[in-house]
């Protein structure tokens, strides 16, 4: 089968799957999951297919796999659309293909298949566990089996369609398509659980606040469509159109930017949304409200990575302006923002207590990291990054939600009333899981950076030396302290949930979890490992050059010029260990002798600023004031009462009370004087009649013969007339 | 020597008389008795124009024939009649015959 | 006037007489014999219209049959009528007045047709027309029809009148 028509076709299955569930497998589980899984897997083994294919084809970049079809007229010539493989989508496909088919797997465990239903258990919300009876008469509590399970498969599909078809675009207009797909199912699978109150203003929040992004891309994609008239990435990335675009000035004179920086800012605008980077994060925190799966795919692994997919695709186009050592315009705001989220991020999560809280500030932070990356100019690095991070951040997600199911497990078996997602209440689980425990250790010092063996120090390394290598000093020195503390809050969510002893009954009793669950984090692990080999610079010392840098060849053959190799320096190198190391050991040492229902050491040692970090620096209360509250006010007052009730209403009302009274009208002046009077007088009439004529029927012959006669005397009589006449 | 009027005037009275007396006799019997001298008159008027105007032929006296076959016919089967419902009802006035009233 | 007229102007009122006699009579069986009187004046007439064989034919069938008929009829229903009140029904002036309209009428249409006063033209082949009568009754291309349809009418009405005035048998 030709390369294209597999490209083609790797976004359908997920699709099918979801139509198929929706409409038809609703109510059997096992079938449904059966249709989801087996959709990922043939996903999955086409973006295999593809990925060989590409890392074998030399010169991937200038020719791309490419296939477009016509799809709307537009005047003379047509709107093409199409799927296009080059380096950096045949990469992202890679591990979306991979993170997508283990989260499916993960969720068939993590909702519980095989156990009975729940006693309590209603659609809408958390499974509470089911009672089971043995042979014996004891009872005891399980975990019970998600009510509305093909659903979250139905879901999940969806949003596999929407995260294949962004990829595999190779336009701006499909790619925004499976962008908003994927705002949907986010907003759907986050308040999955939709009867809880927490869970529905999160997936509001989530999708109001990505709008707010979203709107500012569909701005620039339709600037840049005015501009160039087409939005495929072979017509934009032409070097005259960038040239055209980097020389026209913004619509406006917009700040003296030209439009090529205009668009490039709108379309970042879209990540900042997507990608949760400050001022439009505070929805991904919230979005923990979802099940981890959909933490995992959603918020580490594909969705928010989608939107550094975006810059990194429309990185030629961002790039416009910049000449040697000075950013564009563009750039310069990517890398303000990135920077500044990931710091942000990072020193919010060393203050949270809910395990996946921390992970969702991290990604926040990693993903800063990317966009600041980008916005110094490191490509390769960011892809490779990007790769990475999908790999041990899904890892990390699955692997809490591991943590959360074996504590739940322990909450069940107890009785206890424990928050099973709170830090503080787990501990020693390292004994009682021994795979999450391995599985998530591998996953979190691959985010730290842990030298040599974990995938994240070869990306993060590779971010540090190109902001050292080129000059830009405060990116370099915020990321390393943010790497720092990435290290430390990581050790410290290692050391208090699976180090020392167990803090509460239910963490004593917890359970490792299934193997749909623990396979997935195992295979997770060992890419979290090795993928990290393939991006090795050629000029690090040792072991540079005994495995070629597949990663910086293969992708940064996207760029039309290749991206150049920074010669190696040892300071950037020495300084990302250093932070690593450090924030490790700092994290261990703080936390190793937590007490149950002890206070977080940090609270002493930061007073009053681990209030403000726990709080996170209060950024929700203030667009609740600033936004959300003056908006509700509007929807009430104005919308609702003058415009809907009172305007639109009044208008129907007023139509109704016409319409009404016209009847009325008809009704007693037409319809019962003359139509029914003329039926009721023709009756009526035919009756009297009937009844003053009868009387000539009196049964009597003579009559009869006697009425004839004087009848036919009429007639005579005119005859007689006539024929006299004659 | 006789014109045709005087035996058409004389079928007409006959004729009337016999209608009058349909017409007004309570006795069913007396009804047919006024029939009778009806379709006598007729008879008499067929042979009258037969032999005035059509002598030649046949067709007047056939036709009188046939008038003949019809009213014996008819006495026949109206006496018949009028000794069944008398003896039903016991009656043979006309004018109590009037069950097929409204 | 010549003889025949005399004898006409007789017969006439005679039947005429026997006629009026027959609708007034009270006594059933005298407008019975009233009837009889009046057939026999009718048969006259057929004489007097070179109709012999219709004249025999009126006395052996009216008189002899049918008169007959309504005098047994007459008997056989006599035990109602013994008391001889009005014949009359109640509408008897409307039955005159409609009979006098109706002779009104044809005698006036009479009058205005012009062969009203036609006298009698000689008859052809006098002896002959009993013999041309009977060929005419019985010869396919003339009156056999009708004549065979009269018979199946007698049929008919014989069976019909055993079968309504037969005594049914309980």
């Amino acid at each position: 089968m030709s390369t294209e028509s597999i490209i083609w076709l790797i976004p359908l299955p997920p699709l099918l799957a979801f139509f198929l569930i929706v409409l038809f497998t609703n109510r059997r589980k096992a079938l449904s999951h059966s249709l989801a899984v087996g959709a990922a897997i043939l996903s999955w083994f086409g973006s295999m297919v593809v990925f060989f294919r590409a890392i074998r084809t030399e010169h991937l970049g200038l020719n791309p796999f490419e296939s477009v079809i016509n799809w709307l007229p537009t005047g003379d010539t047509w709107f093409q659309i199409g799927v296009r493989v080059d380096p950096l989508t045949a990469a992202t496909l890679f591990f979306v293909a991979w993170t997508v088919l283990m989260i499916f797997i993960y969720s068939v465990g993590y909702h519980n298949f095989g156990q009975p239903k729940g006693d309590h258990d209603k659609a809408g919300l958390q499974p509470h566990g089911a009672t089971i009876e043995d042979e014996h008469g004891h009872k005891h509590k399980a975990p019970s089996i998600e009510p509305m399970y093909s659903r979250f498969f139905a879901f999940i599909g969806l949003f596999a369609f929407g995260m294949y078809t962004l990829v595999v675009s190779n336009n701006l207009l499909t790619l925004f398509v499976g962008w908003e797909i994927m705002g949907l199912c986010s907003y759907l699978l986050i308040g999955f659980w939709y009867q809880k109150p927490t869970a529905r203003a999160a997936m509001i929040k989530a999708f109001l606040t990505t709008r707010v992004g979203d709107v500012f891309m569909l701005l620039g994609i339709a600037y840049l469509y005015t501009s160039v008239g087409s939005l495929s990435y072979t017509d934009i990335f032409k070097p005259e159109t960038l040239q055209k675009l980097g020389s026209t000035p913004a619509v406006g004179g917009f700040l003296g930017l030209s439009a090529a920086a205009l668009i490039g800012i709108l379309l970042f605008i879209g990540t900042v949304g997507k990608s949760a980077q400050w001022p439009l994060h505070v929805w991904l925190p919230d979005a923990m409200e979802g099940p981890t799966p959909v933490s995992a795919m959603i918020h580490a692994a594909t969705m928010v990575s989608a939107g550094v997919y975006l810059i990194i695709r429309m990185y030629p186009l961002l790039r416009v302006g910049s000449e040697a050592g000075h950013l564009s315009p563009a750039m310069s705001v990517m890398a303000v923002i990135g920077t500044f989220t990931a710091i942000f991020a990072a020193t919010i999560a060393v203050a949270q207590n809910d395990i996946k809280r921390v992970l969702a500030y991290s990604t926040i932070s990693q993903l800063g990291y990317m966009v600041a990356a980008l916005g110094i100019g490191a490509y390769v690095a960011v892809a490779f990054h990007l790769i990475t991070h999908a790999f041990f951040k899904a890892l990390l997600f699955l692997g809490s939600g591991s943590v959360i199911h074996g504590v739940e497990h322990g909450v069940l078996h107890t009785g206890e009333e424990v928050d099973p997602q709170n830090m503080f209440n787990m501990g020693g689980l390292r004994k009682k899981m021994p795979i999450t425990f391995w599985t998530f250790l591998i996953g979190g010092l691959a985010l730290s950076g842990f030298p040599i063996i974990t995938a994240g120090f070869w990306s993060k390394d590779e971010i540090l030396a190109e902001a050292f290598g080129n000059g830009h000093w405060v990116v370099f020195t915020v990321l390393a302290i943010a790497a720092f503390l990435t290290a430390f809050y990581t050790m410290r969510q290692i050391t208090l949930t699976f180090l020392g002893e167990p803090r509460t009954e239910s963490a004593q009793h917890a359970q490792e979890t299934p193997w749909t669950m623990t396979l997935p984090l195992i295979i997770l692990a060992v890419f979290s490992i090795t993928i990290g080999w393939a991006g090795i610079s050629e000029s690090f010392p040792v072991i540079g050059g005994i495995l070629p840098n597949i990663v910086h060849e293969f992708i940064g053959g996207t760029l039309l010029e290749a991206p150049e190799i920074l010669p190696f320096n040892i300071w950037p190198l020495l300084i990302s260990v250093i932070a690593a190391l450090g924030g490790l050991s700092l994290g261990w040492l703080v936390y190793r002798n937590q007490k149950e229902g002890a206070e977080d050491p940090l609270k002493m040692a930061l007073g009053p600023i681990h209030t403000v970090l726990k709080n996170k620096y209060y950024f929700d209360e203030l667009y609740n004031t600033i936004f959300v509250r003056p908006a509700y006010w509007v929807a009430d007052n104005f919308t609702n009462q003058i415009l809907d009730r009172g305007i639109i209403d009044g208008i129907l009302h007023f139509i109704a009370r016409v319409a009404s009274n016209v009847g009325h009208v008809f009704r007693n002046y037409f319809d019962k004087p003359v139509v029914n009077g003329f039926g009721d007088f023709v009756g009526e009439g035919v009756k009297k009649f009937g009844r003053s004529i009868k009387i000539i029927q009196t049964g009597k012959v003579q009559q009869y013969l006697l009425m004839a006669l004087i009848l036919a005397f009429g007639a005579m009589f005119y005859f007689v007339f006539t024929f006299l006449q004659h | 020597m006789i014109p045709l009027s005087w035996y058409l005037i004389f079928a007409a009275i006959l004729f009337c008389v016999g209608l009058y007396g349909v017409l007004v006799r309570k006795n069913a019997i007396g009804i047919l008795m006024g029939i009778e001298l009806m379709l006598n008159s007729i008879n008499i008027n067929l042979i009258a124009f037969w032999r005035y105007r059509a002598s030649d032929g046949i067709a007047g006296q056939a036709f009188a024939i046939i008038v003949f076959a019809v009213a014996a016919a008819e006495v026949a089967v109206g006496l018949a009649l009028i000794i069944s419902i008398y003896r039903r009802r016991s009656s043979v006035v006309a004018e109590d015959m009037n069950l097929l009233k409204w | 006037m010549a003889a025949e007229q005399i004898i006409f102007i007789l017969v006439a009122a005679v039947t005429l007489g026997a006629a009026i006699s027959v609708v007034t009579s009270r006594n059933l069986i005298h407008s019975a014999l009233w009837l009889i009187l009046a057939l026999f004046g009718v048969a006259i007439f057929y004489v007097l219209l070179d109709a012999g064989f219709f004249a025999v034919i009126q006395v052996i069938i009216y008189i002899g049959a049918i008169a007959i008929l309504f005098i047994f009829a007459a008997m056989l229903t006599r035990r109602v009528m013994q008391e001889t009140g009005p014949q009359s029904n109640s509408t008897w002036w409307l039955g005159a007045l409609i009979a006098v309209l109706l002779f009104a009428g044809i005698a006036l249409i009479f009058v205005n047709w012009q062969g009203f006063t036609t006298t009698a033209s000689d008859l052809t082949n006098p002896g002959g027309r009993i013999v041309q009568l009977g060929l005419a009754l019985v010869s396919p291309d003339q009156y056999l029809l009708p004549f065979e349809l009269a018979s199946i009418l007698l049929v008919a009405a014989m069976i019909g009148a055993i079968y309504v005035a037969g005594e049914k048998k309980q």
